[in-house]
């Protein structure tokens, strides 16, 4: 019974998907990215990927559809519209051979690992967990774990992510005070 | 009794939900105005809040399910009243061309 419910969530997610693809206008196409997004989110939250379903609700379907329509706000009516080209028979042809091949290559993944239904997290997760929840205090000093994932384990990967953050504000702040002048 | 709750009511209802998204799916993809894809964005969102809840019922976690639940009805909020916006400032040039 749970397997039909996947099912239909996923024939749910490639019919918006599809549909994207086939709106008019760009206000369309926003709500119907929004809607993609909600599915989504659902996807995640029935994978037991909590987390990413909150990201995934919080960035695809609030945040980035009240973006998309700030940008809206500044363009004229008929600019909304959407001329369409003919697909080509090229990619037609091409992109479900290409998903085909992907869909032979997954048959050759490793099997998904058990307790899927949240009861026992999967196997490399409930073994690093432990390892993490036991001994990170010894090794780092951080009485929160999350703070010492974060900031000791992945240190340089966090610097990172913030240097490309602090890069994008900057050149949206940067953007939007010549559109101010 | 609770192994019919498990195995058969829950992923039922959760079925339910499921298709009952379907209907405002094909509002949203298929509805003549702006207005319409509007009204079933916000009724596949209810939707998906239930479906979060029924998920969250069904691995025991219900406690964490419940406060994802409600960011999510609020940023629903904040992306109808966005939209709603929009639709106040150019509402009626979209609407003469859909």
């Amino acid at each position: 019974m749970m397997e039909f419910f996947e099912i239909a969530l996923l024939i749910l997610l490639i019919t918006t998907a599809v549909g994207i693809s086939r709106v008019r206008n760009l206000i369309s196409a926003v709500l119907v990215l929004a809607c993609y997004s909600f599915l989504m989110a659902a996807v995640w939250a029935q994978l037991g990927a909590v987390d990413v379903a909150f990201v995934e609700a919080v960035v695809g379907a609030g945040l980035a559809t009240v973006l998309f329509l700030l940008t809206l706000f500044r363009a004229r009516a008929q600019d909304t519209q959407i001329r369409r080209a003919r697909t080509p028979l090229v990619a037609l042809l091409g992109l479900p051979l290409l998903g085909f091949l992907l869909l032979y290559a997954a048959v050759d993944l490793p099997p998904y690992p058990d307790g899927r239904d949240g009861q026992d997290l999967g196997k490399a997760s409930t073994r690093v967990a432990a390892e993490y929840l036991q001994k990170s205090y010894q090794k780092t000093e951080t009485p929160n774990v999350v703070t010492a994932v974060l900031m000791d384990y992945r240190a340089f990967d966090t610097l990172i992510e913030t240097g490309v953050i602090f890069t994008a504000g900057i050149a949206c702040a940067l953007l939007l005070r010549d559109r101010a002048k | 009794m609770m192994d019919f709750f498990q195995a058969t009511f829950i992923p039922g209802v959760m079925m339910g939900l499921a298709l009952l998204s379907t209907a405002y799916l094909y509002r949203v993809l298929c509805g003549p105005t702006v207005f319409d894809r509007m009204l079933g964005l916000n009724g596949i969102s209810t939707k998906v809040i239930l479906l979060l809840l029924v998920i969250g019922t069904a691995n025991d976690r219900v406690d964490m399910f419940v406060d994802i639940a409600l960011g999510y009805a609020l940023l629903n909020l904040v992306g109808s009243l966005a939209i709603a916006k929009y639709l106040e400032h150019q509402g009626d040039a979209i609407n003469a061309m859909d």
